[in-house]
């Protein structure tokens, strides 16, 4: 288990308790975190599991794939910092990581 | 009578109203019943990577199981719901109980098209719907052996990719002249099938399947009316889907081709409402009524009903959008291709694994089928709900950033 902190838009944090192997994604719906559409179910072809990730844990995370690259930078609200919560595995080294959601996924 | 809000079915747009009637602060009862062992799941993955065995139920439910105890939302699994009282605001089940209803939201999604061939119920004749439905598939990808798919849809040719990828030997055998032929351009259809063939997967169109031989009970082989005959250990039949409207007609509320509701997911009686595969229902963006097989309907109109169930009109206002995995190819469609005059390719469909087709009706832009392109799909999706023209040559010139498009859009 890995613990993460989703805040919303608002800045609700929710802290969880994410287990290894899955995505982001699925540690956000499982917890019932808002702000975490994921119409997709994780196949990476929605974009509505956007988020951002601060930048001294961008380096640890997985290098965006080409599609992921390309649904973000479609995106309205789409950061520099921006990416799919889908395609992000949990695993010890996300320990402690905080990442918010975009308004336009409340 | 207290506020009870009964919903039949549990698919996506079951589980995604419970979610939303509690977000748009609902406080009185709710009870979803389902005729499948299962709460609401993702029903995609089932013939992707759920089918694949790289996934297991707990990662496709649509929500965790604590989210109907947290919630307060009675689930009544392997229930069916056999009658609608409409004058006593009842439902029956087939576990004899009755509940009153206030609200009554049907998502009743639907079913596999049957093939009642003969043969049909030997031993390895499988359809594709719901997780039992895999799990007998996946008894037979163990084995190995011999897979005949009938149908060169979705279903029929994801099936295909995953069994192939299992290393088993696939035949596809599709009625029409190419495959997925009711929804896209033949460019599209000559790509699938020249991808299937480089992974090994062999594709017969204009293949009339004529019934089902076996021995001992068990599938051996599939017949074709012109006295071809393929052997199979087992077949997938993905010939397309029904809505499940028996309880609607029965109850005498109106149904044409679905169960007819209005932008707010309103019925013909003031106390039901319906959503998702089920329902035929008014797209005021494409002027036009419709009756969709997709998740993305399923969750809006979900939305939409939740909402309107709490006095809040939120009318469904969508272009569909649609997803299919096969191999390493992802293709994304935006809007519906029906009716198009024209079909623009941007990129190559004969080499490599990657291009677009756009479909434009009389110079606007209705429609997009995008391999491995997501910005001709993520563009699309705004360009297409604007109702915009671009010039054919625009859209096939490559040195024109898919963003430079958006000038359209104003």
């Amino acid at each position: 288990m890995t613990k993460v902190v989703f805040i919303e838009h608002d800045g609700t944090e929710h802290e969880v308790d994410a287990e290894n192997g899955t995505n982001l994604m699925e540690a956000a719906t499982k917890h019932l975190v808002p702000g975490i559409d994921a119409d997709c179910g994780g196949a990476c072809a929605c974009a509505t599991c956007m988020i951002y990730v601060p930048e001294e844990w961008a380096a640890k995370l997985p290098e965006k794939e080409d599609m992921e690259e390309t649904m973000l930078d479609f995106c309205d609200h789409s950061k520099e910092n921006s990416r799919l919560a889908c395609q992000i595995e949990v695993t010890d080294a996300l320990e402690g990581i905080r990442v918010s959601m975009p308004a336009s996924q409340h | 009578m207290s506020d009870h809000v009964v919903i039949v079915g549990a698919g996506h747009a079951a589980g995604q109203a419970a979610a939303s009637l509690r977000q748009e602060g609902y406080e009185g009862a709710i009870t979803m019943i389902g005729n499948e062992p299962y709460i609401p799941y993702q029903r995609p993955p089932l013939s992707k990577k759920f089918l694949a065995g790289e996934i297991g139920i707990d990662r496709v439910y649509f929500k965790p199981p604590e989210f109907y105890e947290k919630e307060n939302v009675t689930v009544k699994l392997g229930t069916r719901v056999t009658e609608i009282d409409r004058n006593a605001k009842t439902v029956h089940t087939d576990k004899g109980e009755t509940l009153t209803y206030s609200k009554l939201l049907l998502t009743t999604g639907s079913r596999a098209r049957e093939l009642n061939l003969p043969g049909f119920d030997l031993e390895g004749v499988f359809y594709l719907r719901n997780v039992g439905d895999v799990e007998g598939i996946q008894s037979y990808f163990n084995k190995g052996g011999k897979c005949v798919i009938v149908g060169g849809g979705y279903i029929g040719l994801e099936v295909a990719a995953v069994a192939a990828k299992h290393g088993i030997d696939v035949t596809v055998l599709e009625m029409a002249p190419m495959v997925m032929a009711r929804v896209v351009d033949p460019i599209v259809s000559r790509f699938y099938e020249r991808v299937h063939r480089e992974e090994g997967v062999k594709i017969v169109t204009g293949a009339a399947v004529s019934g089902f031989e076996g021995k001992n009970g068990q599938l051996t082989k599939v017949t074709c009316a012109d006295g071809t005959a393929h052997e199979a250990d087992f077949v997938v039949v993905g010939v397309g889907i029904l809505p499940n409207v028996e309880l609607a007609v029965e109850a005498n509320l109106k149904v044409e081709n679905g169960i007819a509701v209005d932008e707010c997911c309103r019925t013909s009686d003031p106390d039901i409402y319906a959503a998702g595969d089920c329902t035929n229902h008014p797209n005021p963006l494409l002027g036009e009524r419709l009756r969709l097989e997709s998740v993305h309907n399923a969750l809006e109109q979900a939305k939409t009903a939740a909402a309107a169930i709490c006095g809040k009109e939120k009318p469904y206002a969508q272009i569909p959008w649609f997803w299919s995995d096969q191999y390493d190819l992802k293709l994304q469609i935006v809007g519906l291709s029906a009716g198009y005059d024209q079909a623009v390719v941007r990129g190559n469909p004969d080499e490599g694994r990657s291009f677009a087709v756009f479909y434009l009706k009389e110079g606007r832009l209705i429609a997009v089928d995008a391999i491995n392109r997501a910005p001709e799909f993520m563009m699309s999706k705004q360009l297409i709900a604007k109702g915009v023209s671009i010039p054919a040559e625009k859209l096939r010139d490559e040195s024109i950033n898919m963003k430079e498009m958006a000038a359209y859009a104003t």
